[in-house]
């Protein structure tokens, strides 16, 4: 997978360049969603990084995987003590005050691994393949540019990368 | 913006890259310490159990002392840290990544400890739940089986709260790093880019994890209490234990922290990011923990002070006037008396004051589990089954050996995770730390003005 792309020294232009990028799509006949950003930490507050978005799923994938948890919990604990009963001087066989225990934390350990399936999923990792990365983004650059640009289009988008304010112009 | 950004990127992956003569000394006394403690191990797998100190009735010792310390010592990473990231205290930066290993690695010791105490390790998958032949199940009326799921819960969810933020961090070592280290590295960060999808995914991942982590480190500790206020041992069974023991964990949890945070700050030269207010702000909420947990003994001791029933009483005074009276007060001088008023004047609220409160706390919140367990099984309710309880060679090794391997695990972290999170410290770069102003999340944040912070506050 090769890409052109531009390193921003701030937010402000790496907006412009994404908004070139996004003009120039339908110009010279490539997907949107060939264009990347990257960077070294999130910035808030720009159209470019998806902050205005409102993202309600993790929220309740973690509920449901905490429903999830807190039933095997409760079916752990039932189905056992009544599939093998023990000898309990009289207490309950299947008592509710101490199974809420396991449920509870059942329902905990639900919700976290849900939230981190989800994570990972979302985010599309792992993904150890087509990687683009440059050190510029950890030194508080903004990587914005195009992959798989298409033929004969590099020269006009490095135009417009530039003219967005790109600190500097690469290749992968 | 750029210039910081370098900079913290460089001083904060400095001690990955290189290792000084200190560290190395250092990982050989840990390391030392855990070897002592594989072989005393070994030496109790061969001769059996009885060479402990333990005996009836006194059968738990210096095993189940160290397993409440070290759960105790494991509340203050994760609940300290998911508590300021869901107040968004912009303070919390530099100290999160420190807290939040100490919390699996204390509950990685804490949860090896029991393994040693029922002396036929190689049988502890009974407790976990699976169809077996035998029909054996764990009882889930008992303690020991609310522990391991409280645990391991705990566990998992402290590990995924210290991987999720660290993973931008281990692309950025991937992307300095060469040759082999390149290569793990590639591995850790899960082909991590840093778009903006990846960025809202981790912020919202680490909101909820904050949001569920929370009430997990409360029911560890208040499990691991029931494992004694469910029986019915004199001053054991209290409902009191629950948040007694609560406030005790997240005391010493915090001493811990500080602890580690003066000697990374010292020893990784992490002065210009873990600076003199974040031990400040620290130290007062340390000053509240101690007065916390001395109001909470005293309501502890007052309750059976009051209702006089001889089995109470008889452990009651052991413990203030008698055999152990020496270790009660030690306890009282080290978790009270030295403490507060170091914490509460300013002018000695420093690093070092505060790093001597918090050895002083760290000595006596081991004390304080000392003396919730022995003491009582000590004076059970009838004389004739009164006993003694002197550790030997072997259990005095075993807590080296975990002091030990608290030490190694953490001076290994060091070596290979950055100490401070850097994308944290770099949004704390940004305008207002990162939160924009005029939009409803600033407004939330209560940021109605334009202009950045100065950058000592922003850290």
């Amino acid at each position: 997978m090769k890409a052109l792309y531009g390193l921003y020294l701030d937010p402000e232009s790496a907006q412009n360049a994404v908004d070139a990028l996004r003009a120039a799509s339908s110009e010279l006949k490539f997907d949107r969603r060939r264009i990347i950003i990257a960077s070294g930490e999130p910035h808030e507050g720009y159209e470019f990084t998806d902050s205005h978005l409102t993202v309600s799923g993790p929220y309740r994938y973690a509920v449901l995987g905490g429903i999830a948890g807190g039933t095997l919990g409760y079916l752990l604990t039932t189905l056992t003590q009544n599939s093998y009963p023990i000898l309990t001087g009289g207490m309950p066989l299947s008592p509710a005050w101490t199974n809420g225990i396991i449920v509870y934390e059942m329902t905990m350990l639900g919700a976290i691994l849900t939230t981190l399936v989800t994570l990972l999923i979302g985010a599309g990792l792992p993904n150890f393949k087509g990687v683009i990365s440059d050190p510029g983004i950890w030194a508080g650059k903004i990587l914005v540019g195009v992959v798989d640009p298409p033929d004969g289009s590099e020269p006009e988008l490095e135009r417009r990368l530039q003219q967005a304010g790109a600190e500097q112009i690469k290749r992968s | 913006m750029q210039p910081a950004a370098e900079r913290i990127e460089k001083d904060l992956l400095w001690p990955i890259f290189h290792t000084s003569v200190k560290y190395w000394i250092a990982v050989g006394v840990a390391g030392c310490l855990v070897l002592a403690g594989v072989a005393a191990f070994g030496y109790q797998l061969y001769a059996g159990i009885g060479v402990w100190g333990i005996n009836e009735p006194v059968l738990w010792g210096f095993d189940i002392t160290n397993f409440v310390f070290w759960i105790g010592i494991s509340h203050a990473g994760t609940l300290i840290s998911a508590i300021l990231r869901l107040c968004n205290a912009t303070w919390r930066r530099p100290v999160t990544r420190c807290a939040e290993a100490i919390t699996v690695f204390a509950i990685l010791i804490g949860g090896i400890i029991p393994l040693c105490h029922i002396g036929r390790p190689w049988l502890a998958f009974w407790m976990i739940p699976y169809p077996n032949q035998r029909f054996i199940w764990p009882n889930f009326r008992s303690p020991l089986a609310w522990d391991f799921f409280a645990i391991t819960t705990y566990l998992t969810g402290s590990a995924v709260f210290l991987y999720l933020p660290t993973i931008p961090d281990f692309a950025s070592v991937r992307d300095a790093a060469t040759g082999i280290r390149k290569r793990i590295y590639r591995v850790l960060a899960l082909g991590w880019q840093g778009t903006p999808r990846q960025w809202q995914r981790l912020e919202i991942a680490m909101h909820i994890m904050a949001i569920a982590i929370v009430p997990v480190a409360v029911s560890v500790h208040t499990i691991v209490s029931w494992d004694f206020s469910m029986t019915l041992v004199p001053m054991w069974h209290s409902s009191i234990f629950g948040p007694y023991f609560v406030v005790g964990a997240i005391f010493s949890g915090i001493a811990a922290l500080m602890l580690a945070m003066a000697l990374l700050r010292k020893f990784l030269h992490l002065e210009e990011y873990l600076k003199p207010v974040h031990f400040d702000n620290l130290g007062k909420l340390l000053l509240t923990m101690s007065l916390l947990w001395f109001y909470f003994t005293f309501a502890e001791r007052l309750t059976t002070w009051y209702g006089n029933t001889p089995s109470e009483m008889n452990v009651f005074w052991s413990s203030i006037r008698q055999q152990f009276a020496p270790l009660f007060w030690i306890m009282v001088f080290c978790n009270f008396l030295i403490p507060v008023p170091i914490l509460a004047v300013k002018r000695f609220r420093t690093i070092t004051g505060t790093a001597i409160a918090s050895c002083t706390i760290v000595v006596g919140m081991w004390l304080e589990r000392f003396l919730i367990i022995v003491p009582a099984l000590d004076h059970k309710f009838l004389p004739y089954s009164w006993g003694h309880y002197r550790p030997t060679w072997v259990e005095d090794t075993l807590m080296a050996a975990s002091f030990g391997a608290m030490a190694l695990l953490y001076l290994l972290f060091t070596k290979f995770v950055p100490m401070i999170s850097i994308w944290e410290m770099k949004v704390g770069l940004q305008p207002h730390g990162g939160i924009p102003v005029s939009t409803p999340e600033g407004e939330r944040h209560g940021l109605v003005l334009e202009g950045p912070l100065p950058l000592d506050e922003m850290r």
